[in-house]
């Protein structure tokens, strides 16, 4: 179920006709808006320029807004956030695009060292207002290094918020949300549902967005707030923690298996929405977690540890948490490695079984 | 384990791997003559819109302006007022009395580390001086010259080392990560080269909102190992970016000469040539020499005419930190015997040699220096020294990681307030 701009807080002014559009225009779409109303931001990264970035989410943003605000760089992860770290100290707000999320660690030392202490160790004096937009997740047959799902190595460090959208209205106004936020925030983008909902049936048709409800997206600016989970579904039976691509895999499945869920879409993982899982797992007492990356160490074991400890006395089942392997991820066996449907529907066939 | 078998049908030679091993280890006669340090006013100054590729030898010879004689040489003369000297020299004995006042704290058990500039000092006064006070540093830790230049306030240098509960940056930083928005000084990391990609980045800002001030960062020779600086040269060369690349050639990271970022097969300043960025090689204990390199670079970069790399070619006289003990690595007599000498008896003497300064005067100004430094430290110590309570609130702890507090860190807050209240009966047990 999509929300309505009005009940997202105070913070909306949502405007204008609707229409339906994928994640990506929803991408580009609160670039462009951000690049229109503030004159401080610049967009930056690889092929991101006249090319328009190698999924488009930044296409006709140079030549609308100039070179000035939209430009390539080189091929240098640290220098892309390293300098975004030093427009951000002269007033200006970067929002880099790292092309794939596996390419981000060779910018890391500037993410977890720089960006993410500048404020605490300068007592405000300076601040890294950035974005750092990258698409993540598998699905798309990637390999290896095209498929990576890192969030955790971020949700780790104090000092920086780790955002995910799962659908073209939440792309849009988290983006706009996370470019307006003085903190620098990790922004991943689910690249397997760039162009429509993924329910991780892989061997049926690819849906587009335009039959999701979600897919309906004001043109003018509006913003969600960080920090808000998204109620996918009401339900009594078990509740759902997920985000991203994987939303919308455990929905089809709980819808496939006729199995009334709670399901939460967390879209920022920190800050985190306790508040909502608190209220759902102690409706349910039964919780499923389900993310696409490796397992040891994953956010799946903090969301695990949360409820364990905030909401034990309300839980009728063990915490079942459904990811990745603990492996790369493989190229011809992507499929194998996904937590498709059949782990998943296991995992739900043990919750409500006990 | 390694596949260490020759194959048995070859006669190719063994490989040699080659680890860079200093000239002289404790107990050795250091003898630098085999440094070529040039004639101080020989090298030529072209004009600030040069293409780097027309001026290769600046990044391999030696900038020199004060000669033996102790009398300013050549087109590299920024021939400064002597007020403007004696102010240079002002500065630098100002920050050499620090040095010394804040190491002895250290050793005193007033704070948990410090680190000096001796032999260093005209790298970051000299350079801060040649730049406009808008200008934007991003220091490494080793240029508290900049702030002494720049007017920041002793005592306020002097809390953050003891880290106490009038220290600016709320006792959250290692001593000597100084951060000063107001005099245009960027936080220090303390992790190494971060700064010159950002400094970089700020200086396309600037150029980006056709600003007229520049950015200049520091880094030590052993730094520019780390990719970071790499990535700094590729983004200043590719965007032409309004900045200066200073890189303080002291020889010695910690207890790795300059041998192991490469120093043993090229200059630092060279580095510059292969990303077509202006580079200069500067005698680093010549104040005058240091001013002039800033102050071409500078006007090459408000110019729009681009970067410039500065090597500063200079030795560190004492140890990396209070945490290190020279002798144990290098020979003792390096310092005596270093080629150029000491930048502020160099420029002393010069200033003696133009007939515009003397001894009396130098005791007299030295005096000067350690009895302020010594009232300030007084001054300082009223706030407190690091350990004894007087820091800031503990549940400053927890403000500045975001703008707001989000919930999980108010827990924790929380929970740091039990414990304190567990421990001494008191949320505020130290007033």
């Amino acid at each position: 179920m999509s929300d309505e701009p009005a009940t997202l807080g105070e913070n909306v002014i949502a405007q204008g006709p609707e229409r339906r559009i994928n994640m990506i225009e929803a991408i580009n779409e609160a670039l462009d808006i951000m690049l229109t109303r503030d004159p401080d931001v610049v967009i930056m990264g690889e092929d991101v320029g006249y090319f328009g970035g190698v999924f488009r989410a930044t296409a006709g943003l140079q030549a609308k807004h100039g070179k000035n605000r939209v430009f390539d760089t080189p091929i240098s992860e640290c220098g892309i956030i390293g300098a975004a770290v030093g427009m951000g100290a002269y007033g200006l707000r970067p929002v880099p695009e790292i092309q794939f999320a596996d390419y981000i660690y060779p910018g890391l030392d500037q993410l977890i060292s720089e960006a993410a202490r500048l404020r605490y160790r300068s007592a405000g004096d300076y601040i890294a207002p950035l974005t750092v937009r990258s698409p993540f997740g598998g699905g798309i047959f990637g390999g290896q290094t095209h498929s990576q799902s890192p969030e955790a190595l971020f949700t780790h460090v104090a000092g920086l918020k780790t955002v995910i959208p799962a659908t073209p209205y939440d792309a849009k106004g988290l983006l706009i949300a996370a470019i307006e936020d003085n903190d620098p925030v990790i922004f991943f983008e689910p690249k397997r549902i760039y162009n429509g909902p993924f329910t991780g049936f892989y061997d049926k048709p690819v849906e587009p967005w335009k039959r999701h409800p979600d897919s309906v997206v004001p043109e003018g600016y509006y913003r969600i707030p960080l920090g808000k989970a998204r109620h996918v579904r009401e339900g009594d039976a078990l509740t759902v923690l997920a985000y991203g691509t994987m939303v919308h895999v455990a929905q089809a499945v709980c819808e496939a298996k006729g199995v009334d869920a709670d399901i939460l879409d967390l879209r920022t993982l920190v800050p985190l929405d306790i508040k909502s899982i608190e209220a759902s797992v102690e409706k349910t007492g039964r919780v499923l977690i389900v993310h696409e990356a490796t397992r040891t160490s994953g956010f799946g074991a903090e969301l695990s540890a949360l409820v364990t400890e905030r909401c034990f006395y309300h839980l009728e089942a063990p915490v079942e948490r459904v990811t990745g392997f603990d492996t790369p991820y493989p190229h011809s066996l992507e499929w194998a490695y996904f937590p498709g449907p059949v782990r998943i529907g296991e995992a739900i066939d043990k919750l409500l079984s006990e | 384990m390694a596949d260490t078998a020759k194959p048995a049908d070859t006669n190719r030679p063994a490989l040699a791997l080659h680890v860079p091993e200093p000239k002289y280890r404790p107990g050795d006669t250091a003898d630098f003559s085999h440094i070529d340090i040039g004639t101080a006013g020989a090298q030529a100054r072209p004009d600030e819109s040069v293409h780097p590729s027309q001026i290769p030898d600046l990044a391999y010879g030696l900038v020199r302006v004060l000669g033996d004689d102790n009398q300013a040489h050549g087109a590299w003369n920024p021939r400064l007022s002597p007020d403007t000297l004696r102010q240079m020299l002002g500065h630098m004995a100002l920050v050499r009395a620090f040095d010394e006042r804040m190491f002895r704290g250290q050793r005193q058990g007033k704070t948990s580390f410090y680190m000096k500039c001796t032999g260093e000092e005209a790298t970051s006064i000299a350079p801060a001086m040649a730049l406009a006070s808008d200008d934007m540093v991003f220091p490494s830790y080793r240029q508290q010259g900049i702030l002494i230049a720049r007017g920041y306030p002793l005592l306020e240098m002097i809390n953050q080392i003891y880290s106490n509960r009038a220290d600016k940056l709320k006792g959250r930083q290692l001593p000597i990560m100084y951060s000063s928005r107001e005099h245009s000084f960027f936080s220090i990391s303390g992790n190494l080269a971060t700064q010159c990609p950002q400094a970089v980045g700020w200086a396309m800002a600037s150029a980006i909102k056709g600003d007229s001030r520049i950015a200049a960062t520091w880094v030590g020779e052993g730094s520019t190992a780390e990719g970071d600086f790499h990535a700094a040269c590729t983004f200043a060369a590719v965007y032409n970016a309004p900045v200066i690349l200073n890189v303080v050639n002291n020889q010695w990271a910690i207890s790795s000469f300059s041998g192991f970022a490469g120093g043993e097969r090229t200059t630092f300043a060279a580095r510059g040539l292969g990303y077509g960025i202006a580079a200069l090689r500067v005698d680093g204990n010549d104040a005058l020499a240091c001013y002039a390199a800033a102050e071409w670079a500078a006007n090459r970069a408000r110019g729009n005419h681009g970067p410039t790399l500065i090597e500063y070619f200079t030795y560190r006289a004492e140890g990396h930190s209070t945490s290190d003990d020279p002798s144990g690595y290098r020979s003792a007599q390096e310092r005596e015997e270093w080629p150029l000498g000491d930048p502020i008896n160099r420029l002393k003497n010069h200033l003696i040699a133009i007939g515009e300064w003397d001894e009396e005067r130098q005791a007299a100004m030295d005096l000067e220096c350690a009895g302020r430094i010594k009232a300030t430290t007084k001054e300082a110590e009223k706030n407190g020294i690091l350990g004894h309570g007087l820091h800031h609130p503990f549940h400053t702890m927890f403000e500045d990681v975001y703008e707001d507090l989000p919930w999980h860190l108010e827990e924790q807050a929380e929970q740091a307030i039990r414990e304190r209240i567990t421990k001494f009966g008191t949320e505020r047990p130290f007033g």
